[in-house]
């Protein structure tokens, strides 16, 4: 199933047809509680109209039986809001199972399922994440797309999600 | 000491179903957005004076009717009524959204006979048999009442929420499932299924019993029936509205009061 692909994607790429790249790192942090559960997280891009331009990621528990990990994916609340409560999971290429402690690299092609073709203009990668009995927290790092040159920027979490960095290259 | 106690719990007993002047009933939903393959959904229903405690009557089930999203009747599960809450389940076996309402209708007189002050209240049906036909002073008000609450497995939809046509019901601009903090919501409010305007509209959040203020938010609908609120923070809230007009259908009923409440989740951003 693909992901949403906003209205104002019309395949009119300005200049070269060279296909951009994406590169989004996320750190889980250790935490130090009684009770560990890995994070739900969820990977998307955000127009400035607040609507989802791509899904890059859901990370959920799958393994449960009768589906019962996706109960909890409504608590990725700005996610669900934005676009997880219209989509069916488990979302190919998109949704997979939850990540242990550590740093996570993800990388996405332009053009390519899941991030497929953005418009050019201004967008928001979000990072959410939710643990069972924990807390809650999301993340933006505004870029400009199609890039012009190399670029990265990273933003830093304060309890459910450490080091996001993303870099993105035509 | 006695008689005096007899009345005291006489009088309870005859104000309980005008609670809406004196007290407030409700609905609470243990979740209004949901996900997942089998979502249950579990309600209290109480008549309380703080929000959302159980500290007062329970909210009858009698007429409660649960609507599925694709507008059919689906079940209440598990009724028991308490002596504070009554409480009930839901389990939500289609996507869209849900809505949870106690309808009541009924007359309520006030007469004098043989000079001495009564009250009643019943259905039209009741009416004739028990009240005299020479009361004195008969008063004769009719009420529709509707308690409600709403809750959304996966997407939000309006299929459920189209109203009746009979009494105050509210019409969404904003889903009532699709509530957040800073954000400014608008609703309408319908009277036999037409824009109710210049209805005053009182707002409170939850959690009155650990604060001094009330922190009521005051508003009233316009021209369309419409009304806006900005939540200040996440929680539940507890909306309601009242008319009073000469729209009784009962004839012996001079007036009618129509009366909407309904318990709202906003969520944080």
């Amino acid at each position: 199933m693909r992901t949403l692909i906003p209205a104002a994607v019309t395949g009119l790429l300005v200049g070269q047809a060279q296909a951009a790249d994406m590169a989004v790192r996320i750190e889980i942090p250790r935490l130090n509680v009684a009770e560990y559960h890995r994070p739900y997280v969820a990977v998307w891009i955000e127009g400035p109209d607040q609507k989802v331009a791509a899904n890059l990621a859901v990370w959920y528990d799958l393994k449960l039986k009768n589906d019962e990990g996706t109960k909890w994916l409504k608590d990725l609340r700005q996610w669900w809001r934005r676009s997880g409560r219209e989509l069916t999971m488990p979302v190919d290429g998109v949704s997979g199972a939850t990540r242990p402690v550590g740093e996570h690299q993800l990388s996405f092609s332009e053009g390519k399922a899941p991030l497929g073709k953005l418009a050019e203009g201004k967008y928001e990668l979000v990072v959410e994440a939710a643990r069972e009995v924990g807390g809650r927290e999301l993340l933006r790092i505004p870029f400009h797309w199609p890039p012009k040159g190399p670029e990265q920027a990273e933003a830093r979490g304060q309890h459910e999600l450490g080091r996001v960095a993303l870099q993105i290259k035509p | 000491m006695k008689k005096s106690l007899k009345w005291v719990a006489l009088a309870l007993a005859f104000s309980l179903p005008l609670s809406v002047q004196a007290h407030r009933m409700w609905m609470l939903p243990s979740a209004t957005v949901l996900s997942g393959a089998d979502p249950w959904v579990t309600v209290d229903a109480a008549v309380s004076n703080d929000l959302f405690y159980f500290e007062h009557f329970p909210l009858q089930l009698h007429n409660l009717t649960v609507t599925a999203p694709d507008g059919t009747p689906a079940k209440a599960e598990n009724q028991s009524t308490g002596r504070y809450r009554s409480t009930f389940d839901v389990h939500l076996t289609q996507p869209g959204t849900y809505r949870l309402a106690v309808v009541n209708s009924g007359l309520f007189a006030s007469y004098k006979e043989d000079g001495k002050p009564k009250r009643w209240r019943g259905s039209p049906e009741k009416f004739a048999q028990d009240v005299p036909a020479n009361a004195q002073d008969l008063r004769v008000t009719q009420t529709q009442g509707r308690v409600e609450t709403f809750v959304t497995v996966g997407k939000p939809t309006d299929t459920a929420l189209r109203p009746t046509g009979q009494g105050l019901e509210l019409a969404p601009v904003t889903h009532p499932n699709d509530l957040f903090a800073k954000e400014t919501a608008t609703f309408q409010l319908l009277l036999d299924g037409k824009p109710a305007a210049g209805i005053e509209v009182s707002i409170v959040p939850g959690g009155i019993r650990y604060r001094d203020q009330l922190n009521e938010i005051k508003t009233k609908t316009d021209a369309e029936g419409k009304f806006s609120v900005t939540w200040p923070a996440p929680g539940m809230y507890w909306m309601e509205a009242e008319v009073r007009d000469d729209k009784a259908s009962f004839s012996a009923a001079k007036e009618r009061r129509a009366t909407y409440v309904a318990t709202f989740e906003v969520l944080p951003e």
